[in-house]
């Protein structure tokens, strides 16, 4: 096609840097900006982390004393499930797309992301999915109360009718999410700036590369799983019915298989996220940083043999719980390199404490937390007393949310002046940090001892040796979920009436593309890709140029 | 060589919004009519022609911009990427059930037969039951129905083999003529495929029916029914994606839609039609053969 | 401590010199006291809550007690690595500063101190692990029983069944607590709230127990900690696991596997008794099972079928169809006004024994005696307002058996 012919009437000034966003609410639903949908996909998430967390509000609420007081259990279950798949699905796994929409162009000189009218699509697909997944607590016979995990046959034979729209659900969260990883592999691999190697990246940028490739991988799988489940329900299959020659384990090995993934694909980004706050604040290059490129990919690879650790107590047979539980154990190795690392890059450097980096060494410290009691559960013999119990409630809430929900609360208060051209208010925010960071431990730390002490998960009620603790558990949990109160106050005051920063930098000595365009970043960016000195120079690490 | 060397970068557009209603009232549609809610299939038939509404609607807006030239070498590469890493997904998701039929005969069946760590399962729950492959017998004979016979491979599978094989032989043919420009050569091509496809659909059917009438093999046939059907019925659909997609094609071509540099849409429909051409050796193999 | 904490906080939060002093000193102090508020909540269980559990306990099998040393072992590994890891990052917190004038240095890359870092947890990993697999070698070996009990999850009782000796029975949860347990109720909880049964699991000391888990609806798990067996139940399949309790006493535990609405409402209690008081146990219940049997053969009087009625349906009905008859809706159905509980007995005789295949209702035929089952459709027919004043007769149960 040698030249364009004249007949074209399609917008070719869409490649005008200087024309602004459409006015208007329509803006929001036709949009193919990756900032607007970035932004979207964050206020989404915020949304549904607030509805999650009232959830968990309700949950507290009933564990905070023996005996059933607000609830019957019956919606205890529901909120349990519902909390756990919201979260999951709703808050965590948004949030970090939306992270990815805003930064990832910025951060490797693009223009957009790759497609951007699909881009557009994933968003919209998530209300509603999420809508769809609410409406079942309305439904005859409530919501879905079989778990997040949704183990068979209780979530086929024995479960309500809203279960199908709980499946539909899921496929549409699972299209999105899919849809979306495609988007940011074809930005990574094929908007790059043209002189940017792929060890050029900034580590945020790779993990999500990863992450990614952990989506396509495992979100159908999920997909498949939710259709047998369908269908069991439905049109008289029996992949989870022993009388027909399936079995209900067989759900539980498909499940995990995306199950286990997924809870990396919650994680690595995080990982990205600390790894370009780190240096910013500590003056010093990230150390080790191909070390980490590698320990990302491994991480990534082991998680898809190391699922059954999830099912040491179903009978799988002794060979196979061996097998899981080394896998799982090695995990610790290349996730270890990155916490020495991350550690190393603070050593000997020039550190100070702005709020993203307070969030940051709290993520370290508790994540780490989080992984060393994963590591004990890793343990197929001691997992028999672990399983199932509030110690598993405490590690994985460590890794969650003091791992995955910390993040991203740096990445916001490390990223929104660029964003928005204005700055929080510092001395709330660490008022903020602090009442979060000890109430989150008043919240989850009681729970391991209330595990070893033997109190089952997904109960309404207790025996009555559990309720100290229950009630210290319950205490946090009210004071860290207020805490987002206060979280909402501070980002929303900073849209819109925070100080003005001019500077490009924010950070004095931040590192990255995403810091050479005006403040705040204008509604197009990099339409001319970065030089190689200046990529070189933007580099926030010492790599393999 | 390109009229600007700059990314496409599309204005704002209606369609995904259009494609989520219409995702949204077909799925929730669907999940009311299982229920027996009169609104639900009706919702269900609305989405369904919102989201062929959204493709066309879509899909044409695509074409009509590549035609324009707004498309340079790096969208196209974008494309390209993404129709690679979707079919990959695709994998994954036939994965899901590949996997639901290894467990089961490796593991579910011999289990219930007393296998492994599984002595006392046969003693106490099925001491009747006798885990051979394919399942015909199942453990609990009260609650099914016992199909007469199995879908044999050296009949129509392998007739289907046959047609499938052949037809990406076809495609490849129309591929090589496309990068040639030879454009009755893709005609053919296309249109060999295309009634390839039919063929093996309409076999398929047969197939079903025969299953279905005189067999009594039926979804509902324990393990073995469940994922013969869910194997070949995915499959199924997707060969009819598939040959849709290539009667788009055709059409296009037709119209003189591609030339030797620039024919994404063709590789994407032809790269697809491979993926369902392996997908069904593996069906072949592990469901109808082995 | 706690109450040293709360002064700590209130100290500085009642005061609003706390935030009007807000300088860049405060980041120095409040850090300090937060890692130290941190540091103190961490081991405050350890000090204060020495008499509230807050760890395994030993349990009385060799595999409970093996599991313990295991589980403490890989704890203080975990505590150590914690002490070397976060010790280097608090030296380089407090020393490596900007406000204490820390210069950056610019090292960022040692492929010797990559390896080393990754060989030692390497290390320290098959340190752990070679202990890990001894220990799952034994657990999982069930050879060489002296006695097997068959444990059957149902929604949401256990039944316990003796291979050798044909005792066989269910266990629901205790009456007291299932009543202090109901939406609303406040005042004192009873003994063993909610770790309490009517029938408890009776086992000799000193005797290799065969444990065969299966279920009869959802997946459940039995587990008591002290026996160092938590093992799920999954419907279709028999999983094994087994126990040498080496100390008489009462071990209580719980189902850990969610099962539905009253997940957690199935508690386990194990009694474990000498070999020569369990025998006696054992004759005890034989006989009460052949007396049982008996009690079928006569006919009952409304009182009695009523009295006994109520008695079933609230430790074995009443988990669905609720204390009441209101069901849940939507779920399980209201007794109270049933089509099937006031219409035709045949139907409702049915139901209640062969169940409906497909829901949670279950097949009580196989669960009850005749005279039990007579009890309960008779109250059924007769509470709740459906006052059809139909008896139902254990001898009509045995004929439609
Ligand atoms: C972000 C999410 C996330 C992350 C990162 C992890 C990380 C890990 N998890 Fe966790 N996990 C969950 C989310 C997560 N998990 C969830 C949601 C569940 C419950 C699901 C459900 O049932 O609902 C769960 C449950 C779960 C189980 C099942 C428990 C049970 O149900 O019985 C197990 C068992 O092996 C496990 C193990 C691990 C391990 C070994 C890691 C490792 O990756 C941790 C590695 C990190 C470290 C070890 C710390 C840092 C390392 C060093 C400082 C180096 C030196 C260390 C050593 C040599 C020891 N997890
Ligand atoms: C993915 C992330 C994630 C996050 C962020 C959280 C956050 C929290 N989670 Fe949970 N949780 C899970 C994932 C997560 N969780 C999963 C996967 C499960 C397993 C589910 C299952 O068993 O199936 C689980 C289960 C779980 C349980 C166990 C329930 C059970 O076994 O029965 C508990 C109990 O304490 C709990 C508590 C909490 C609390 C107190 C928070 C707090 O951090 C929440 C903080 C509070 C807020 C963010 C809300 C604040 C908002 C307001 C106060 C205002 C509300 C106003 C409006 C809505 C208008 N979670
Ligand atoms: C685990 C839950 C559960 C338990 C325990 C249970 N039921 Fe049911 N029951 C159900 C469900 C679910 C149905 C509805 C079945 C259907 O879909 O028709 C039902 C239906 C019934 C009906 C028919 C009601 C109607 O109008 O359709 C009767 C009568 C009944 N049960 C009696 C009993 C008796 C008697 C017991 C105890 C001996 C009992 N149930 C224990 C779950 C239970
Ligand atoms: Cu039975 Cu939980
Ligand atoms: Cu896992």
């Amino acid at each position: 096609m040698a030249t364009t012919t004249s007949d074209v009437q399609i917008d070719i000034d869409a490649h005008d840097a200087h024309h602004g966003p459409e006015k208007g609410l329509l803006r929001w639903v036709k949009t193919t900006n990756h900032k607007d949908i970035g932004t979207l996909y964050l206020w989404f998430a915020f949304t549904m982390l607030l509805i999650g967390g009232a959830m968990a509000m309700v949950i507290r609420a009933e564990l905070f004393q023996p005996g059933l007081q607000l609830v019957e259990p019956q919606f205890f279950n529901q909120m349990t499930t519902l909390h756990g798949l919201i979260m999951v699905f709703g808050a965590i796994m948004p949030a970090f797309v939306g992270l990815a929409n805003w930064q990832i162009p910025l951060m490797i000189g693009a223009p957009d992301m790759a497609l951007p009218r699909m881009n557009n699509w994933s968003f919209w697909i998530l209300p509603f999915a999420g809508v769809m997944l609410l409406s079942t607590l309305f439904m005859k016979g409530g919501g879905p109360a079989f778990g997040w995990t949704f183990y068979a046959p209780l979530s086929t034979t024995f479960a309500p009718e809203s279960t199908d729209f709980f499946i539909f659900a899921i496929h549409m969260l699972g299209f999105s999410s899919i849809m979306g990883a495609i988007n940011i592999i074809a930005t990574v691999m094929n908007m790059r700036a043209p002189d940017m190697k792929l060890m050029d990246m900034p580590l945020f940028v790779w993990t999500w590369l990863i992450t990614a490739f952990l989506l396509i991988a495992a979100m159908p799988v999920l997909a498949g799983a939710v259709t047998m489940m369908l269908t069991d329900r439905n049109f008289g299959t029996s992949f989870f019915d022993a009388a027909g020659g399936g079995d209900p384990v067989m759900f539980q090995h498909i499940f995990w298989f995306f199950g286990h993934p997924e809870v990396y694909i919650m994680i690595l980004p995080a990982f990205g996220v600390i790894s370009q706050i780190i240096p910013t604040f500590a003056r010093k290059p990230l150390f080790g940083y191909s070390s980490m490129v590698y320990a990302t990919a491994s991480i990534a690879l082991l998680s898809f043999v190391v699922w059954a650790h999830h099912m040491f107590l179903t009978g799988m047979p002794i060979a196979g719980q061996m097998y899981f539980m080394y896998a799982t154990i090695m995990i610790s190795v290349p996730t270890g390199v990155k916490v020495f690392n991350w550690v190393t890059t603070m050593w000997r450097g020039s550190l100070t404490f702005e709020t993203p980096m307070l969030w940051a060494i709290a993520f370290v410290i508790l994540f780490t937390i989080g992984g060393f009691s994963g590591l004990m559960l890793g343990i197929a013999p001691a997992d028999i007393q672990y399983h199932d119990t509030y110690f598993v409630v405490a590690h994985f809430h460590y890794v969650l949310v003091t791992g995955a929900l910390f993040s991203i609360i740096a990445a916001v208060y490390y990223w929104l002046p660029k964003w928005c051209g204005r700055m929080y208010n510092e001395k709330l925010a660490r008022i903020h940090f602090w009442w979060a960071v000890i109430s989150v431990n008043v919240l989850f730390f009681p729970q391991h001892f209330l595990g070893l002490a033997g109190m089952p998960r997904r109960i309404p009620d207790y025996a009555t040796q559990f309720a100290d603790f229950n009630m210290i558990s319950s205490i946090g949990g009210f004071a860290f979920g207020s805490s987002f109160l206060l979280l909402t106050y501070i980002i929303v005051s900073c849209i819109r009436s925070g100080e003005p920063i001019e500077d490009e930098r924010v950070w004095e000595s931040a590192k990255g593309l995403e810091w050479t365009v005006a403040t705040p970043a204008p509604y197009h960016t990099f339409n001319e890709p970065p030089q190689k000195d200046k990529i070189l120079s933007e580099s926030s690490h010492v790599g393999a140029h | 060589m390109q009229s600007h060397n700059q990314y496409f970068v599309p204005h704002g557009s209606y369609w995904p919004i259009v494609g989520s209603v219409g995702m949204a009232s077909l799925l929730a549609g669907f999940a009311s009519s299982l229920h027996g809610s009169a609104l639900g299939s009706g919702a269900m038939v609305l989405g369904f022609g919102i989201i062929i509404f959204m493709v066309f609607g879509w899909m044409g807006q695509v074409v009509h911009e590549s035609e324009a030239g707004t498309y340079n070498k790096q969208v196209d590469r974008s494309f390209r990427m993404s129709m690679a890493w979707f079919i990959f997904s695709e994998v994954m998701f036939f994965a899901a059930f590949f996997g639901a039929l290894f467990y089961a005969r490796n593991f579910s069946v011999p289990w219930l037969g007393g296998a492994s760590n599984n002595f006392f399962t046969h003693q106490e729950l099925w001491s009747d039951f006798k885990a051979v492959w394919p399942l015909i017998q199942m453990p609990d004979p009260s609650k099914f129905s016992v199909p007469k016979d199995i879908i044999h491979a050296w009949e129509i599978p392998a007739i289907n083999t046959l047609c499938l094989l052949t037809s990406g032989a076809t495609l490849t043919w129309a591929h090589w003529a496309l990068l040639n420009n030879k454009r009755n050569q893709i005609i053919a091509g296309l249109a060999a495929t295309i009634i390839l496809g039919i063929i093996f659909l309409s076999l398929q059917a047969l197939e079903y029916g025969e299953a279905y009438k005189h067999l009594d093999l039926k979804l509902s046939s324990g393990i073995y029914g469940s994922t013969f059907f869910m194997l070949t019925g995915f499959h199924g659909l997707h060969v009819t994606l598939g040959t849709i997609m290539l009667i788009v094609i055709l059409m296009r071509v037709i119209r003189g839609h591609f030339n030797p540099e620039n024919h994404f849409g063709f590789e994407g429909v032809a790269w697809y039609w491979h993926f369902v051409d392996v997908v069904w050796l593996g069906l072949f193999i592990f469901v109808y053969w082995l | 401590m706690l109450s040293r904490r709360c002064s700590v906080c209130s100290a500085d939060a009642s005061s609003n010199r706390f935030i009007a002093r807000y300088t860049t000193k405060f980041k120095v102090k409040s850090n300090a006291i937060a890692s130290w508020l941190l540091i103190s909540f961490f081991f405050l269980p350890l000090s204060a809550f020495a008499d509230l559990g807050f760890n395994l306990p030993k349990g009385v099998t060799p595999v409970s007690q093996n599991i313990y040393d295991l589980h403490m072992t890989i704890f203080w590994v975990c505590v150590g690595i914690a002490v070397v890891v976060f010790g280097v990052m608090i030296y380089s917190i407090i020393f490596h500063r900007k406000s204490r004038g820390a210069k950056a240095s610019n090292f960022h890359e040692s492929t010797a101190i990559e390896l080393i870092w990754t060989l030692i947890p390497l290390g320290i990993l098959i340190a752990i692990a070679v202990p890990a697999t001894r220990v799952l070698i034994d657990l999982e070996n069930t050879d060489k029983a002296e006695m097997t009990v068959k444990i059957t999850g149902y929604q949401w009782k256990w039944q316990y069944e003796y291979l050798d000796n044909g005792v066989k029975f269910f266990s629901n949860l205790s009456k007291d607590s299932r009543e202090r347990s109901e939406m609303g109720k406040v005042g004192d909880y009873p003994d063993h709230y909610l770790q309490d049964v009517d029938n408890r699991l009776v086992l000799p000391v000193n005797t290799r127990i065969r444990f065969l888990m299966t279920s009869n609806d959802v997946i459940h798990s039995w587990w008591v900690r002290d026996l160092g067996v938590k093992q799920d139940a999954n419907p279709g399949f028999i999983n094994d696991a087994w126990a040498t309790i080496q100390k008489p006493g009462v071990y209580r535990g719980q189902c850990a596997e969610l099962c539905g609405k009253d997940h957690g409402f199935m508690p386990i209690v194990v009694e474990a008794k000498s070999k020569e008081d369990y025998a006696a146990w054992v004759k005890e219940q034989q006989a009460k099972q052949k007396a049982a049997a008996a009690a079928g053969d006569r006919e009952w009087s409304k009182d009695e079928l009523m009295v006994q009625g109520q008695k079933v349906y609230s430790s074995t009905c009443a988990g669905c169809h609720g204390v009441t008859g209101q069901g849940i809706p939507g779920t399980f159905p209201a007794i109270a006004g049933s089509k099937i509980a006031t219409g035709d007995v045949k139907e409702h005789i049915n139901i209640v024994m062969n169940g409906k295949a497909g829901t949670a209702m279950q097949a009580f035929g196989a669960q009850l005696s005749d005279s039990d089952l007579a009890a309960v459709i008779t109250y059924e027919r007769n509470a709740f307002g459906n006052n059809t004043g139909d008896l139902v007769q254990p001898a009509t149960i045995k004929a439609a058996r």
